[in-house]
């Protein structure tokens, strides 16, 4: 963040979203910042509390919460998909909020993609159909949109599935319909809403890998929702967790686990697999002087890839830094208090 | 409260059938009762009468009649006056009536053409069955089209489907229109809501009386009252459909960068698309019942040949004709239908052509073939009467003879029936104080709905009162409750029974399809046929077409009773009867009320169409309206059914949603 901020794809700032019979004259009488008992009070109910976060190019930051966070209403608003009631966000440095409905139109024909968590595919179309239905709105010329389709279509593995419709598919292959319609415009800009919640757990935890997988090679910045810490954990460059409207906090998955800010988020860390999330480079120990880089391991090693070998050795395992000299050590007891802490 | 409702119903098994609604509720109904009782004596020797005293009555019928005079003569903006508007829409819809009855019957001497052979009539709507329900639907229209050729009764099925096929479009586009406008606007919307709850709960009868005034009699006119009485049901669908299309796909629509007309067109109506058919089906099958109806102003076709029978006592000429409208009723319904349920389909482009159009092919061959051997034998264009049919007679012979014998048997049930049950309920309705009406159903409508809904309910009643049409009113009241009384003492074992067993349910729900589908003018036949004219026929009439919601809801109601329940209550050691009343009957009942509440419309509806055969009801108000198209009073008739339809309506959906609410059932 500190470097140039040019590098920020979508920011937030102080955005709210307000439902009930007057949103914008109540939070005009609470100055814009109406606190929990003035929502209690009058019977409006904030979706979205003065969120502002940044989204950096290529990153992949998630939105977690609970049913209910207004973690969907916060990426609806982002996208426009409903209005916000007040607040702004920024699109590489464009207002969205005051663009025109053509504007809009235009931002989403070319720059964003969404995937959502029922699908949303249109029942009375082909798989092809549906992949090219973004291009045909643009009213791209059908034998170029259904190349661009048929190559967003072996992208997802889908081939030979192409003239089925949405009902003759099985969950996870709808979502792959849904995730390559999403791509076929060569978004910027990936908004994935509890894109697998829908799913069984096996074929969820096989989406992930595909959404890695995709993710190498497409370099996309993406916002993802979910309400599943364990999958925001295994995705997530950074993670939002939301509280009834409110950003509680906004971190790495190793810095909320290593410092949760609240009992809220501890609670959602308590059981996260700390061995896959924390690394070397957090928990070293200063190396002891004479300490050799021999059989080092990298700063970002986590933890449960060193375990074995820093409990059996009698050694302290060395970590290297950025210049490749020995940086520290992990040690046993660090290693242990970090995986399973001062437990009474 | 609800804790104490629900404790009330478990508690004995005649609970089980009260409404478990608020106890006072019950009193008033109590009171309202003994009124009724208790009124003739009171009034006895007095000149109180209880009845609506007629000094307060205001000439509302003659106003609207005035009004509806002026404004089909004189009012106009400038020198455009309305009666050119009517002409000019006359016109519109005439000439596309008379190119479609050319081709299918008349043929259009003015450009020398020769109408369609029957053959091709026929084979083409077997072909359109096949293609798009299979063999058996295919069959089954071709064989409709043949029993209307060889009972000579084509050139009036052609008129009647004429109109059909002319007012479908036209009902059917302005309904898509409607519907659209009311998605985009919520005034709109609302204020559609309102005039289409007062347009589906008015009779089809009650249409044709403007109608007359501003068009006069015949074909035409009869269309105009068709597309107005078939377009709500298309508007409706359109909201409905709209509103439910899943909001992921309208979200995704708008995130692929949709226009507001793309995301209409392309995802918004397609989406829709199984609603929307189910809404043509509904146009179709409303505008046949209209036009046969119609033949009261004068439409020709089916519809008033059987009018004709039915006046004259044919009964066998009437069973032929009514034949004909049932199987026309049921092939245009399971044709809409198959196509509704069409499954969207990939015809593979390798396929060669003529293989992916095997139908049209199939159809055009048939046309040239039949064309060209027509010229050689005309038998083929239409069927020369010596080749026609009709069992009118015999049939006219054999109800001869069944009613000579029967009717020693029948006749005395019938006297029975009418003198100690029928007569009390009609006096019972008829000595009913007004004031007493007033305070039960505005305190029905308070408890349960709230102080709106008795203002509205209180004003119906008033309009209805001031108006004149008190006594007509009551005798509506009385014949729609004895008859939904009867539809729900057959209809609700019918349900239960249905319930019980697959095979059982599968063979009542296709008697009840089939049953829907008939034009109400229809269940007249028979009526007439075993117990001649009076009420008695009136109320079974009545039976007939509205029972089938009474069947379906108490079924439908049983089936969603939650499997663990019904196996928590088999645990507990219930009795299959206990079972029945204590668990699964309060269960269902929010359903089997919404079932009552469509059986008291459709027998609101039906009152009308009695009216025919004899009664001093409503009905029988806009009947005598129409050949003096005396509009005032049609119109207000008309409004007096929809009035007392609005108001069960309101009630009983109060209660049931309120105890829906109760039981969890509310997603």
């Amino acid at each position: 963040m500190t470097d140039a901020s040019n590098d920020v794809k979508i920011s937030c700032r102080n955005l709210w979203k307000v439902f009930g019979d007057d949103p914008h004259g109540f939070l005009a009488r609470h100055d814009g910042a109406p606190d929990a008992a003035a929502f209690a009070e009058s019977g409006h109910i904030g979706a979205v509390r003065e969120v502002s976060f940044d989204v950096r190019a290529g990153e992949i930051l998630i939105v977690m919460g609970l049913s209910g966070s207004g973690k969907s209403t916060l990426i609806r608003c982002i996208t426009r998909l409903i209005e916000p009631t007040a607040g702004q966000v920024l699109f590489e440095g464009e207002d969205i909020l005051s663009a025109s409905e053509s504007r809009l139109i235009e931002l989403r024909r070319h720059k964003m993609g969404m995937v959502f968590q029922n699908f949303g595919l249109l029942p009375h179309r082909t798989v092809m159909s549906n992949v090219a239905f973004p291009l045909e709105v643009q009213g791209i010329a059908k034998r170029e949109r259904w190349e661009r389709a048929q190559e967003m279509i072996r992208l997802v593995g889908l081939e030979g599935r192409e003239r089925n419709f949405p009902r003759e598919l099985s969950g996870g292959q709808q979502q792959r319909v849904g995730i390559a319609r999403s791509l076929a415009v060569a978004p910027d800009i990936w908004f994935l809403d509890e894109p697998f919640s829908a799913l069984d757990p096996l074929i969820r935890r096989e989406m992930q890998d595909e959404f890695l997988r995709l993710q190498k090679m497409l370099h996309k910045t993406i916002v993802f929702i979910t309400h599943d810490f364990d999958e925001a954990v295994r995705l997530g460059d950074r993670i939002g967790i939301m509280k009834d409207g409110l950003l509680v906090q906004l971190d790495t998955p190793e810095a909320m686990v290593r410092n949760p800010a609240d009992d809220y988020v501890a609670e959602f860390t308590k059981n996260a697999p700390r061995e896959r999330i924390i690394s070397a480079g957090s928990i070293m120990a200063p190396a002891p002087t004479g300490a050799t880089a021999a059989q080092a391991v990298a700063a970002d090693t986590r933890l449960g890839d060193i375990a074995h070998r820093v409990l059996t050795s009698d050694e302290p395992v060395p970590v290297l830094g950025a210049d490749g000299a020995v940086a520290g050590v992990v040690t046993r007891e660090a290693l242990v208090e970090a995986l399973y802490g001062a437990n009474p | 409260m609800s804790a104490r409702s629900d404790s009330a119903s478990l508690e004995g098994e005649a609970e089980g059938f009260t409404v478990p609604g608020p106890k006072s509720l019950v009193w008033c109904l109590l009171a309202v009762l003994l009124a009724g009782i208790a009124a003739p004596w009171v009034a006895q020797g007095t000149d109180l009468s209880m009845m609506w005293p007629e000094a307060w009555h205001i000439p509302i019928q003659s106003w609207i009649t005035d009004f509806f005079k002026w404004f089909g003569n004189e009012a106009g903006i400038g020198p455009l006056k309305v009666r050119d508007i009517t002409r000019a829409l006359s016109a519109a819809l005439e000439v596309p009536l008379e190119v479609t009855e050319g081709i299918l019957f008349r043929g259009l001497p003015d450009w020398d053409i020769k109408p369609l052979p029957w053959v091709v009539v026929v084979i083409g709507t077997g072909l359109l069955g096949h293609w798009l329900g299979g063999v058996r639907l295919g069959l089954f229209c071709a064989l409709s089209g043949l029993y209307i050729a060889v009972f000579g009764l084509w050139a009036d099925a052609m008129r009647t489907l004429s109109i059909v096929l002319v007012s479908v479009p036209v009902a059917a586009l302005t309904g898509l229109a409607l519907g659209i406008w009311a998605t985009r606007s919520k005034r709109a919307a609302k204020a559609l809501g309102v005039v289409f709850d007062v347009m589906q709960a008015t009779p089809h009868m009650a249409y044709l009386v403007p109608v007359v005034v501003l068009f006069g009699f015949g074909q035409v006119p009869a269309m105009m009252a068709t597309v107005i009485f078939a377009m709500p049901p298309m508007a409706r669908c359109v909201i409905l459909g709209i509103a439910t299309v899943p909001a992921d796909i309208i979200e995704a629509g708008r995130m692929s960068g949709s226009t507001r007309r793309q995301l209409l067109w392309k995802v918004e109506i397609p989406a829709a698309h199984q609603t929307l058919m189910l809404g043509l089906n509904q146009v179709v099958m409303q505008t046949l019942a209209m036009a046969v109806i119609a033949s009261l102003v004068g439409a020709s076709g089916l519809g008033q040949k059987l009018l004709f029978s039915l006046q004259q006592l044919y009964i066998g000429k009437a069973t032929e004709q009514g034949i004909a409208i049932v199987l026309i009723a049921v092939v245009l319904d399971r044709l809409t239908q198959a196509w509704a349920y069409r499954a969207p389909h990939y015809e593979p482009e390798d396929k060669p052509w003529w293989q992916r159009h095997r139908h049209l092919l199939a159809f055009l061959a048939v046309l040239v073939a039949s064309v060209v051997l027509a010229r050689f034998l005309p038998a083929l264009l239409t069927l020369p009467k010596e080749l026609t049919v009709s069992v009118g007679k015999e049939i006219d012979i054999g109800v001869r003879w069944f009613s000579k014998n029967a009717y020693d048997y029948i006749g005395p049930v019938r006297d029975w029936i009418t003198v100690w049950l029928l007569l009390p309920l009609r006096n019972f309705y008829l000595a009913l104080p007004w004031p007493v009406v007033f305070l039960a159903l505005g305190y029905a409508g308070w408890r349960l709905a709230g102080v709106q809904t008795m203002l509205l309910i209180l004003a119906m009643v008033a309009t209805i009162a001031l108006s004149g049409m008190w006594e007509p009113a009551m005798m509506t009241l009385y014949l729609v409750t004895a008859a939904a009384v009867l539809c729900v003492l057959i209809g609700v074992p019918i349900g239960i029974w249905a319930s019980r067993s697959e095979r059982v349910a599968r063979g009542v729900m296709t008697m009840c399809d089939t049953l829907q589908t008939f034009p109400s003018f229809i269940y007249l036949i028979p009526v007439i046929m075993l117990l001649k004219v009076g009420d008695l026929a009136n109320i079974v009439a009545i039976l007939a077409y509205a029972a089938v919601p009474a069947i379906r809801f108490t079924y439908l109601g049983l089936r969603r009773v939650p499997v663990v329940t019904n196996e928590a209550a088999r645990a507990t050691g219930c009795t299959p009867r206990q079972r029945l009343f204590k668990v699964e009957l309060p269960i269902a009942m929010p359903e089997i009320m919404l079932g009552i509440n469509q059986t008291i419309m459709m027998a609101l509806a039906m009152t009308a169409i009695t009216a025919l055969i004899g009664s001093r009801d409503l009905g029988q108000e806009i009947y005598k309206a129409l050949p003096g198209a005396d509009t005032g009073r049609g119109i207000m008739a008309g409004l007096g059914i929809a009035f007392i339809g609005i108001i069960a309506d309101r009630l009983i959906g109060a209660w049931a949603m309120k105890r829906k609410r109760e039981l969890g059932m509310l997603d």
